[in-house]
């Protein structure tokens, strides 16, 4: 199921908007079609990045994938559980397999997101 | 970019069973191949701790037979086929003129003058021109019948219990590199107790169109056992573990079987004269520019392919497969270093997205199955 609430890219993350903060990940389809994830490689917190730059790096298996950041941002903090759990990407993607919780630094961005629905069409067709 | 035409991937026999299994279906060697079904990890997992049905139907099945045909393969590969007792495989290679090597091969003597040649899916036509070429002169016949073959695999502690009621071949009695004809739910097959995973388990050998009943027997007779049907990842993992090359990563048309530490595998005293030989001899006299190791990531990163080995800042090499190893539960990586840098304990670093990963020189292989 895709969450109603979040809002979605092109690239397969989502975004939780909460006010000014924010909080990033990568939707069920993405887990699913990276397989078993291994390794997460995420920013420290301060970090700033420009709306859809490579963020982090997700590894399966068998491939490496970049993390896009949807909106500019400044990091405030990574998911440190992926560390020892990177399986957590796979099986909670949306909820404990979180990876950035961010400050929004161009809330008009947002609108460039798509919603639920959207995404349901784009993933449907994929 | 060309124009050149992309000739359409083959399939194998079961291609319908993998779409039925949701299978995700990739290329490889030029067919279309499952890769995984439900998880690379949990696959893996099964062949390491149970059992795992694969499809390699893509591999080259060429068949040798004449009077000649012992000393046909002699002097075509780098192994002497003619020590085989029958019933008995070993590994070997084809090389080029230079030494480089054309493939990996297993090689199976069914007869006194029958012998099998399994490559890789995506060599087995030149490796059968080369064959037949190599042939001319020699009483011994070529038959590639990779396209009337269908291979599936059980591979697995719990193997030889799963394949034993079905076949009349006796597998207490198929050691290990041994390959029996005989029936197997009632189909006519060759089996073999070879595998590339690491773990006891055979290979089945049929005609093509048997193969969606062969798979399926095998796979209604492992359920009880929890057999799961395995993609190519997995057997991309149990191999790198197990320490065995993969033509393409650890080996090519520039590496030498020195190189790779498959020098073992060269028989330059054998009778005779063979493709590559006098290559191979000086290469066997000379000093190595590389060598193949092992090397476990200590630090946080997963080495790859491609990927850049380092020692003081400079570069001493290149990984040519790399994974976060299942069983091991670390990264694992081989790779070709100096030889000053090949020792086990040796502290080298991979490059990883531009930052040195620390990694540590060890012995191959990664996993051994306990006996």
């Amino acid at each position: 199921m895709i969450p109603p609430e979040l809002r979605y890219t092109n690239d397969h993350e989502w975004v939780r908007v909460d006010g000014e903060t924010a909080t990033v990940g990568i939707t069920q389809y993405a887990a699913d079609q990276l397989g078993d994830v291994v390794f997460v490689e995420l920013p420290a917190a301060g970090q700033t990045f420009a709306q859809h730059s490579t963020f982090g790096v997700v590894e399966s298996v068998k491939a490496v994938s970049d993390l896009y950041i949807p909106i500019d941002v400044e990091v405030l903090g990574s998911n440190d559980a992926l560390g020892a759990g990177p399986e957590l990407v796979n099986s909670d993607p949306y909820g404990a397999g979180w990876m950035v919780r961010v400050r929004v630094t161009d809330p008009g961005q947002l609108a460039d997101l798509l919603d639920a629905t959207a995404y349901e069409r784009l993933t449907a067709e994929a | 970019m060309t124009d050149r035409e992309v000739p359409p991937l083959r399939e194998t026999a079961l291609v319908e069973i993998h779409r039925a299994l949701d299978a995700r279906l990739i290329e490889f060697g030029g067919w279309l191949m499952p890769v995984q079904y439900r998880g690379i990890l949990e696959e893996h997992r099964a062949v390491r701790e149970r059992a795992g049905l694969f499809d390699l139907s893509h591999m080259g099945e060429l068949f040798v037979e004449g009077a000649g045909a012992g000393d046909a393969l002699a002097s075509a590969v780098v192994t002497d086929p003619r020590t085989l007792v029958v019933g008995r495989a070993h590994y070997s290679m084809l090389c080029a003129d230079d030494g480089g090597i054309i493939d990996d091969l297993i090689i199976y003597r069914l007869a006194v003058d029958r012998f099998l040649v399994v490559a890789n899916a995506g060599n087995a036509a030149v490796v059968s021109d080369e064959l037949a070429d190599r042939f001319q002169g020699w009483d011994a016949v070529l038959d590639d019948r990779s396209m009337a073959t269908s291979l599936v695999a059980i591979q697995g502690p719990a193997s030889r219990g799963i394949l034993a009621p079905l076949t009349d071949i006796d597998l207490d009695a198929l050691r290990y590199y041994a390959i029996a004809e005989g029936c197997v739910a009632g189909i006519p097959a060759l089996v073999a107790r070879t595998g590339y995973t690491g773990e006891d388990g055979f290979e089945v050998f049929v005609d093509w169109a048997q193969g969606p009943a062969i798979w399926t027997a095998l796979e209604v007779a492992g359920s009880a056992a929890d057999l799961i049907p395995c993609g190519l990842g997995a057997r991309d993992t149990l191999r790198l573990e197990a320490g065995m090359p993969l033509y393409g990563n650890e080996l090519d048309r520039t590496t030498n079987p020195f190189e790779a530490g498959l020098g073992r595998v060269v028989k330059l005293d054998k009778p005779g004269d063979f493709v590559g030989r006098e290559a191979l001899a000086t290469a066997a006299d000379s000093p190595l520019t590389r060598r193949l190791v092992g090397l476990v990531v200590t630090g946080r990163g997963i080495a790859r392919h491609g990927y850049r080995v380092m020692r003081d800042g400079r570069p001493i090499g290149a990984v040519t497969s790399g994974t976060q190893s299942p069983t091991l539960g670390q990264p694992i990586a081989m790779a070709y270093v100096h030889p000053d840098a090949a020792e086990p304990g040796t502290i080298l670093a991979v490059e990883v997205r531009g930052q040195p990963v620390p990694a540590e020189v060890v012995p191959l292989p990664f996993y051994r199955r306990p006996r």
